[in-house]
């Protein structure tokens, strides 16, 4: 199983995600990357992340992406 | 608001798409974007292959084509249509009414109403309303609804976030009295504080056309727009969906007192793959209850999306037996709609091509 960080830099492979911790306002990910993620997330731990979470503040660092995971069933 | 219809029925549905079908792919070096990253794209939101209008065609060309075709084939007589209701955000002019120019061109008789009425996504469910209020009157006999839009012409090639996913088309939609005992229901709501959601800013009387609205700007996210074009907030209208409809149509079958299970289709409005299999995981329906293959296959042709995943997915099972449907419709307005209604019976369910012109 792939890690966040891992995913994160296949779908935007230019950006360093472990230097920031507002993936958002540092426009590291547009709304269109927020679906790709959570199509990716959703395969990956096997679950169907709500779609009324996906919205910024739930992909505005890897803490947040972790907590959206496991509020939606993932397994660790 | 709820609404409720006795002894309407639809009885065929013909959809007229243009012959002309362009690719995601060859159109990914449009976008100033990488392109693993527009491919990424693709596969989650469901962007293939998609059918648009050649320059010039407008929507009254579609339908009437598709009237003719109808009429050619003895499934619909021209005397027989008592109402032409319009359902477009893209008509051929301000003034007259596009309905109208439909009627000229074809020489139907006088003795009807003609009516363009300004929706999007949510017209198919809006437009069988107001076809069944018309046949509460005596002379109204049989209603011919046309979803129709040729938004193509007003996206930016240069923008990413539409450009991909809008595809043009025409449906016909022929209502009429039901001869036997039959309910529909229906719930509609709106909300216009939200209208900037889905928005042509510039060409109406408020902002006109002009060479400055012409212009290409730098909207973000490496997309490129001018204010004569369709915009989209597409993070709204995404979570305006998510959070609407689930209750809509939860609240709309427990007025009527029938249960998610007794549904034989959610036919819903196709903006992309993505968000119909997000609704569906919401609402815990089976993706193979809530068809959204049509974006992937035309684009998304607003009003007429629904008639479309219908003659795409269950032709056979309509003309030849009858179903128990949820239609639902959701876009600019913002408007949402959801209608139960027995689909059945019908003479015909299909979609035809609009040829393309010699050059």
């Amino acid at each position: 199983m792939k890690s966040v960080p891992e995913i994160l830099q296949e779908i935007r492979p230019e950006f360093d995600f472990a230097a920031s911790n507002d993936f958002i306002n540092d426009g590291m990910l547009d709304s269109f990357d927020m679906m790709t993620l959570v199509s990716v997330l959703d395969k990956n731990y096997g679950i169907s992340i709500q779609g009324t979470d996906i919205v910024p503040e739930n992909f505005k660092n890897l803490q947040t992406i972790e907590a959206l995971l496991r509020q939606s069933g993932a397994k660790p | 608001m709820n609404f409720t219809f006795r002894n309407k029925r639809i009885s065929g549905v013909l959809v007229v798409v243009p012959a002309n079908e362009r690719t995601f792919v060859e159109e990914m070096k449009n976008y100033n974007f990488p392109e693993a990253r527009s491919l990424k794209l693709k596969e989650v939101m469901g962007y293939d292959r998609r059918r648009l209008v050649q320059p010039g065609v407008c929507v009254s060309d579609m339908a009437i084509f598709g009237l003719q075709s109808l009429f050619d084939r003895g499934l619909l007589k021209p005397d027989e249509i008592d109402a032409l209701l319009l359902i477009t955000q893209s008509p051929d002019y301000f003034m007259p009414a596009t309905s109208n120019i439909i009627q000229g061109r074809l020489g139907l008789k006088q003795d009807m109403l003609c009516l363009d009425i300004n929706q999007a996504c949510a017209g198919f469910v809006i437009g069988l309303m107001q076809a069944f209020m018309l046949l509460e009157q005596e002379s109204v006999r049989k209603v011919v609804l046309i979803n129709a839009d040729v938004l193509s012409r007003k996206t930016s090639p240069k923008d990413r976030n539409i450009y991909p996913l809008v595809g043009d088309a025409a449906a016909i939609t022929v209502i009429e009295r039901d001869t036997q005992d039959s309910v529909i229901h229906a719930s509609v709501k709106m909300d216009g504080s939200r209208n900037d959601a889905l928005m042509i800013p510039a060409g109406g009387l408020r902002l006109p056309s002009t060479a400055e609205t012409a212009v290409l700007e730098d909207v973000g996210d490496n997309n490129l727009r001018a204010k004569d074009h369709l915009r989209m907030d597409g993070s709204a209208i995404f979570n305006f969906v998510q959070t609407e409809i689930p209750p809509l149509i939860q609240g709309l079958l427990d007025r009527v007192g029938v249960s998610m299970d007794a549904i034989d289709y959610f036919l819903c409005h196709q903006p992309n793959r993505f968000m119909l299999q997000k609704l569906a995981d919401k609402m815990k329906v089976p993706h193979s209850k809530m068809p959204n293959n049509v974006v992937e296959r035309f684009g998304n042709s607003s009003g007429s999306t629904i008639p479309m995943a219908i003659a795409l997915n269950i032709a056979d099972k309509i003309t030849n037996g009858q179903i128990l449907a949820c239609l639902t419709g959701f876009g600019g307005g913002l408007t949402w709609s959801a209608m139960l209604m027995r689909l059945g019976g019908w003479k015909f369910c299909e979609i035809i091509d609009y040829p393309n012109q010699p050059k």
